[in-house]
């Protein structure tokens, strides 16, 4: 791992697809920036992105990466990071790959706590497929399979995350770039599941979740007295539907990781060029 | 005596049948006796009839058999179910105390003893060793040396202490003496011991070692019958070389983690049964189009859906052949045996990472959950080979560098196999995805990039045949012009029904066929018999369908899917009757 490593070197020479002005281009740069800045180069970084406008960062990133199968990415990355500890592993995708296809694995993923950083980019709409409703998307929000809305209400990520025991819940907003890099940085650097909700608007199909509603309606925690290890003052902020908020909202201090709790630490990729020595042993208890 | 014993213990499911049972085919094993075990068992934990069945000789034996000897029976209903396999002479022990058992009528011709299970057991200390004081009995019936019983019970009581072993072993000699006393018969059986050293486990146990000796490291799985022992194995073992389970949320999970950590550079596995193939088959072709070396273990069940969930059939094989949407290579071996299923493990795993594909073990429930014996030979670990294909590291990547610098994991090369970079390598760093992609694993929709990547995967099928010694296991008279084919399990009732078919002048060529993609050429074989059946556990001849598309000349066919695996008589009438059939063939 070098010193000298600098965000750029996690670009990739493809160039983004994404609609000017897309909220991933600030997601991405946030990440590659807390990636340098947490001393990670690309060849021990693994990213594992969703499907969908947001999975397409693992093409625009320079780094060890898999673009998978739609809503799937989380348990891709705890096998990544179980099988090779020394790795850092990011996970990135959309609030359709994270919150509805693959909801069952988010909830399980907190659950788990293993440790690497997961960054949804919320857009609250489905953007790769042209503007449907996502699980985040407002009640009343109109799209095209939706025409007077979901009239369902939007899953709170956050609330989610804490009734399965997250260790590390933040928010975060794709232009706010220094913030944004910051509370990513955070996350990777936790010990356990990092989770950052990450405002990513969609200029093309979202009208309502706009760089200016952001703007106007963000509280940034850091401006306030909120102390991210008190559970109770985080449980309000998360339950708070009035406000938008940005920064760390809960941090677990004493988190564990899951390969800490099970001893999982060596590089699965090194093997013998045989059998185990001892194998024999395994067939001697059959006796 | 025939060469050969069959015995059985049967009751209610929760009754300890399993773990009695257990317990009797491990003492003949110590004994130096070859064993094969089978169960008949319902899913649920109480109500059901359930039986573990123990055949045994001092020659291999690698099948059941139509036929029970001793049966001890803790309900009426195991003795129902198993009128047919009764004969003349079978012993049924019972105990006529139980209030079920006390109308109970020993059908004519046979020997009933009435043994206080649970009177003996209680002055021995307990009343739940009641199915040892049968074992017991069993001993005294056979003439069986109750040492070995001994020696059995304390390698399942060890753990528990060292009184409860020695409780159990006066509840086996209650069981015993109350026999030699009570009983003044003379049994007709004689089971003689050996100084031959065996191990004996299940298919799932053989499937689990064999990844470990393979170097696996990393198992993702959900809980299914018949696959959940795997899994079972593994945990509290794998950890001992560094590796790990993970008990997924869910089949969609337990594959992406394992591929997960397959594209970190571990050997990764995950078992099921059929419908968490179906549930897999979602990432499958992620798999196999990114190229990541995968073990995927079927242990089939009878289905479709939640189907006969305790059931044998061989019903997945179209599943695992064509599975998943769009074209892409994919490999399928299927033991034909409890120690192949170690065997075919293993070369899976070399298999996976050479042609860097997802590789299917198709085992079934047939193997699975029986128990047999085997020379700790059988397993000679030193025999492992692994062969990790081609892997990079930061000296040999250059070679694999564009112009630019960029490594290639896509590279289009003559024999179709890449090269591989664990994440770590230097200058490996480069994206996998299931969209189609160029050399550096990246978009493309470029028609010509297109079809060279799809005819660079398939190219890896051709190399395998060319490199692969795909041949198929042969047993029986090679130059007999009958031919029996068959695949999975159904080798060992097959290699016995060829003896029972020789008796009645019958012989036959035998091909057991352990591969099934990229698989042998059987033309010739086929070409040079007048007549051809196949041999399956299904309905629809799925493997035979196969054959006849390969070899363009039709077979006859023996199929089961009553849930009920071959036994070898059964097979040889059957095979004698298709031979004789009319059914039209053109070999
Ligand atoms: C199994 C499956 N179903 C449907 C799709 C089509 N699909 C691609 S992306 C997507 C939704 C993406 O929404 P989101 O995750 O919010 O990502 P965004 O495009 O907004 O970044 C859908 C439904 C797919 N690729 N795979
Ligand atoms: S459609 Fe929306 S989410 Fe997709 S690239 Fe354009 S702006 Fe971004
Ligand atoms: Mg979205």
């Amino acid at each position: 791992m070098s010193s000298d490593v600098r965000f750029t070197d996690f670009k990739s020479d493809k160039q983004p697809t994404w609609c000017p002005g897309c909220g991933d281009f600030g997601t991405m740069n946030g990440i590659m920036k807390a990636l340098a800045n947490s001393g990670n180069d690309p060849d021990n970084t693994f990213v594992v992105a969703g499907i969908g406008c947001s999975g397409k960062i693992g093409t625009y990133m320079h780094s060890y990466a898999i673009h998978g199968v739609h809503g799937r990415s989380l348990p891709v990355a705890a096998g990544v990071k179980l099988a090779n500890p020394n790795l850092t592993v990011v996970a990135a995708g959309g609030d359709g790959d994270g919150y509805s296809i693959g909801a069952g694995h988010f909830i399980h993923a907190v659950r788990r706590n293993v440790d690497m950083a997961y960054t949804v980019m919320d857009n609250r709409i489905y953007g790769l497929t042209k503007g449907q409703a996502s699980p985040t998307s407002r009640e009343d929000f109109e799209t095209s399979t939706t025409p007077e809305g979901p009239q369902q209400p939007p899953v709170n990520p956050l609330a989610l995350a804490l009734a399965a025991g997250g260790t590390f819940i933040a928010q975060s907003f794709a232009t706010d770039h220094k913030r944004h890099a910051e509370i990513v940085q955070q996350a990777i650097e936790h010990d356990g599941f990092g989770f950052v909700n990450v405002f990513s608007p969609c200029v093309t199909f979202n009208d309502v979740d706009t760089y200016d509603y952001f703007r106007d309606n963000l509280v940034d925690l850091a401006d306030t007295d909120h102390d991210p290890t008190d559970y109770d003052a985080a449980t309000d902020k998360i339950l708070d539907s009035s406000k938008e908020y940005e920064g760390v909202i809960y941090k677990d201090e004493s988190s564990v990781s899951y390969e800490e709790k099970f001893g999982v630490t060596e590089n699965m990729s090194d093997i013998p060029s045989g059998a185990p020595d001892d194998a024999m042993d395994l067939v001697r208890e059959f006796y | 005596m025939p060469a050969d014993f069959n015995w059985a213990i049967g009751g209610e499911a929760g009754d300890g049948i399993d773990s009695t049972g257990k317990i009797f085919a491990q003492a003949l094993s110590r004994a130096g006796r070859h064993v094969f075990t089978s169960k008949d068992f319902a899913s649920r934990i109480r109500g059901g009839y359930t039986a573990y069945k123990v055949r045994t000789a001092i020659d291999p034996v690698q099948s059941v058999v139509d036929r029970l000897d001793v049966l001890i029976a803790l309900t009426p209903r195991t003795i129902e179910e198993n009128l047919d396999e009764l004969h003349d002479g079978s012993v049924i022990i019972y105990d006529g105390d139980r209030s079920t058992m006390a109308d109970v009528e020993i059908p004519e011709g046979m020997v009933g003893l009435d043994v206080p299970l649970k009177a003996l057991a209680e002055e021995a200390g307990g009343a739940i060793m009641r199915n040892v004081v049968a074992l017991g009995a069993a001993c005294a019936v056979t003439d069986f040396p109750i040492e070995n019983l001994d020696s059995a019970l304390k390698k399942r009581f060890g753990g528990k202490g060292e009184a409860i072993v020695e409780n159990n072993k006066e509840a086996a000699r209650a069981g015993l003496e109350y026999v030699h006393e009570e009983f003044d018969h003379e049994f007709d059986y004689d089971l003689d011991t050996t100084d031959n050293d065996y191990v004996l486990l299940n298919g799932d146990q053989a499937i689990g070692m064999g990844a470990i000796a393979a170097g696996c490291r990393f198992y993702a799985g959900y809980p299914i019958t018949p696959a959940t022992n795997v899994m079972e194995y593994l945990t509290g073992r794998i950890e001992r070389y560094g590796g790990h389970v993970v008990q997924a949320e869910d089949e969609l999970a337990a594959i992406n983690l394992a591929l997960g950590a397959a594209r970190a550079g571990a050997r990764s596995m995950t078992a099921t049964s059929g419908p968490g193939i179906d549930l897999m088959t979602e990432t499958f072709g992620l798999v196999a189009t990114s190229e990541t070396p995968l073990v995927i273990v079927d242990v089939m069940r009878s289905g479709p859906s939640t189907g006969m969930p305790t059931k044998q059939e061989q019903g997945d094989l179209n599943m695992m052949l064509y599975g998943g949407h769009g074209e892409v290579p994919r490999f399928v071996v299927a033991p034909t045996s409890i120690d192949e299923c170690f065997w075919k493990t293993v070369e899976a795993f070399n298999f996976a990472e050479k042609y860097q594909v997802p590789v299917y073990v198709a085992a079934d429930l047939a193997m699975a959950v029986t128990e047999q014996t085997f020379p700790p030979e059988a397993f000679d670990m030193d025999e492992v080979e692994i062969d990790r294909g081609k892997v990079v590291d930061d000296d040999s990547i250059d070679e694999w560098l564009d112009d630019k610098g960029r490594f290639q994991p896509h590279a289009i090369t003559d024999d179709g196999v890449s090269p591989r970079a664990f994440p770590g390598t230097d200058q490996g760093a480069h994206m996998s995805t299931g969209l189609e992609h160029d050399e550096l694993g990246r978009r493309t929709e470029d028609t010509e990039m297109r079809v060279e990547q799809v005819d660079k995967r398939d190219r890896k099928v051709e190399t395998a045949k060319n490199d692969e010694d795909l041949s198929p296991r042969e047993f029986g008279n090679p130059d007999s012009d009958k031919l029996v084919i068959s695949w999975g399990s159904n080798e060992g009732a097959m290699v016995e029904a060829i003896e029972f078919l020789e008796e009645d002048g019958v012989d036959v060529r035998f091909l057991s066929v352990p591969y099934i993609f990229p698989r042998p050429d059987l033309s010739d074989d086929i070409e040079a018999a007048d007549e051809v059946i196949v041999v399956e556990c299904n309905a629809t001849g799925q493997f035979a369908n196969v054959i006849e598309h390969d070899t363009l000349t039709r077979v006859k066919r023996i199929n089961k899917y009553n849930g009920v695996r071959y036994k070898a008589d059964e097979l040889a009438e059957r095979i004698k009757t298709t031979l004789e059939s009319e059914e039209e063939v053109s070999a």
